[in-house]
């Protein structure tokens, strides 16, 4: 122990470097961020100076890999679109529902089951949902609608819905654990039944966290790579058909960097174009998702 | 005045009906879930069972289903796993010390939290993409060990920072204040009151973001971590494959063998990470359990 004065002076020292040095890994986040928005604003500046952005966001056709060569990231966002409208379909609903269950419904002893199953569910790598998709949904699509292509968007669909499930369910039971009890006392005193407390006082209560939770699932399902890999396929096309074979814009960056793109090329800045779209799409998302989010909390606090 | 009364007893049968529909289609509802869950994991288990065996843990990949084993992968799992942890655990953890023992409140403060609030939600093709411009063509690492480890960290990064953050929290200010009383500097608190205290929460969330590292497939795929592997890396320099691409690579071919060897490398990578989620819970039961 130095109790003398250059004890006291070295220790100083030390803390202060101690506190600098935490402060630096702090921010290792923030340059994380900048390094993603620089890099991905470098490489596209090099790609919107051979196409133009308007023949980017507009045009209908995108075949940058094969002559005659055209950039119109259109049928890689109705990829995106079509594999985010079904999920949701399917995550929405049911994951408004399972929150609601547990949280007005369930007794403890099933709380206690359901909730790892879905904390299981949202920890299974999206790799093994793609796997499950092309050797589990897809046949049996196949089976129901001869139509159906062995790629396909109803089959990414499905498997990004269950994915983001979990997500949809956990953080809409957050939202409606926040909607105090008096509320829902108040209601009860009045005659209504559980439903009626579920349907017009707990969740209108909580409108504002359910649809924050959306949200973010919506942007998970955008980013979503793995199973829309494996399972949409490679066929970038302007469709709404789910039983077709499309491209999302996740898969296309995937099948470039699959295969042997040289650096500085304009295959090659494809995808931090694309990427960059990605990244905007989601961050949008995110943020607003957050700012929903937040507005619910200061509500009843 | 009987109006009302007549009202709700001539709707109170039709609203009670509809309460105990909308009761059993919650429970259903909700319950499908977990039967998903089981028909994945016996999908799963039924079509892998069968290629699983000590020769395809011990071989290297194959063109010859029979033949083929996870030996590089697994090999490839556990470097980039121990990499990521040297990097990201020290990292993250000094970032949550630093953001709730010692940042003010105030502008730089709210800066790095709103950032690492969307880096969480950014989806993991997009570190891919900072991976291969930065650590793979940037710093030249090349396909390697070390750049996969590197943008995996910055992964996780943001999964480390929150669930730490949240263990330090929950420890007492009492603690540091009894700390402080008796003359000690900020680092000592830190070091020797706040940090023991926070261990538990602190690994089970290490633990959590490993498991994250280890099924994440696209941010590999980017940095072009290879399918075909048939030797084992040696060192941070070395290329390399990792389980998930492996599994990737078998279920993206068409043969029936390939997707059987896809659902075997599926069988190994979840019992690990059931293994892993299992250790984070035992730890976090028995931190709750201890009286403080």
């Amino acid at each position: 122990m130095h109790f003398g004065l250059a004890g006291a002076a070295r220790r100083r020292w030390k803390e202060g470097a101690i506190q600098s040095a935490l402060f630096v890994c702090a921010v290792v986040s923030v340059v994380t961020t900048v390094g993603i928005v620089i890099i991905l604003g470098k490489e596209s500046f090099g790609f919107f100076r051979h196409v133009s952005p308007a023949e980017f966001l507009f045009g209908t056709r995108w075949t940058p890999l094969l002559e005659p060569r055209s950039f119109g990231v259109l049928p890689l966002l109705c990829g995106t679109l079509l594999v985010v409208a079904g999920s949701s379909l399917i995550a929405i609903p049911i994951g408004l529902v399972s929150a609601i269950y547990l949280g007005e419904y369930a007794s403890d002893r099933i709380r206690r089951i359901v909730k790892p199953v879905l904390e299981v569910l949202a920890g299974i790598p999206t790799v093994v949902y793609g796997y499950f998709a092309v050797s589990f949904i897809t046949p049996m699509l196949m089976k129901a609608i001869p139509a159906t292509q062995v790629f396909n968007a109803a089959s990414a669909s499905i498997v990004v819905g269950i994915m983001i499930l979990p997500m949809v369910a956990s953080l809409c039971d957050d939202a409606l654990r926040a909607v105090p009890q008096s509320l829902r006392q108040a209601a009860f005193a009045l005659g209504a039944t559980k439903y009626e407390v579920s349907t017009r006082i707990v969740v209108p209560g909580a409108l504002s966290g359910v649809i924050g939770s959306f949200v973010l699932a919506v942007s998970r399902a955008v980013g979503e790579t793995m199973a829309v890999t494996l399972a949409a396929g490679a066929t970038p096309r302007m469709t709404l058909n789910p039983l077709e074979s499309i491209q999302t814009m996740t898969s296309y960056i995937v099948q470039v960097s699959l295969g042997d793109t040289p650096a500085g090329t304009v295959e090659y800045q494809t995808i931090f174009a694309v990427g960059a779209l990605l990244f905007a799409v989601t961050l949008a998302a995110n943020l607003g998702a957050h700012r929903v989010l937040r507005r619910f909390r200061e509500v009843y606090e | 005045m009987t109006s009302w009364v007549e009202t709700v007893s001539l709707t109170l049968p039709r609203r009670r009906r509809a309460a105990r529909v909308f009761a059993l289609a919650c429970r259903l509802i909700t319950w499908s879930g977990v039967v998903l869950l089981g028909v994945l994991l016996v999908h799963v288990s039924r079509e892998g069972f069968q290629w699983l065996d000590w020769d395809f843990l011990t071989s290297f990949p194959s063109r010859f289903a029979e033949r083929a084993g996870i030996k590089s992968a697994l090999m490839g799992t556990l470097w980039l796993i121990g990499g990521t942890g040297a990097v990201s655990i020290p990292l993250g953890v000094a970032a949550s010390i630093y953001l709730e023992e010692y940042a003010r409140p105030g502008r730089i403060k709210s800066i790095i939290e709103i950032n690492i609030a969307n880096l969480a939600g950014v989806p993991s093709i997009v570190y891919g993409i900072l991976g291969l411009a930065l650590f793979v063509r940037g710093m030249a690492l090349g396909r390697s060990v070390a750049a996969g480890a590197l943008t995996m960290s910055l992964l996780i990064l943001p999964v480390i920072v929150i669930t730490s953050r949240e263990a330090i929290r929950a420890v007492p200010g009492s603690i540091r204040q009894a700390a402080f009383a008796l003359g000690a500097t900020r680092w000592q608190v830190t070091r020797d009151h706040v940090l023991p205290a926070a261990l538990p929460g602190i690994l089970t969330g290490v633990i959590l973001a490993m498991s994250r590292a280890i099924g994440e497939t696209a941010p590999l795929i980017m940095i072009g971590a290879l399918t075909y592997v048939a030797f084992l890396p040696r060192g941070p320099a070395d290329s390399f494959t990792a389980l998930p691409i492996q599994i990737f690579n078998w279920a993206s071919r068409q043969q029936a063998e390939f997707h059987g060897l896809a659902a075997a490398g599926i069988i190994i990578l979840l019992v690990v990470l059931f293994v892993m989620n299992g250790v984070a819970v035992y730890i976090r039961n028995r931190s709750q359990r201890k009286p403080q």
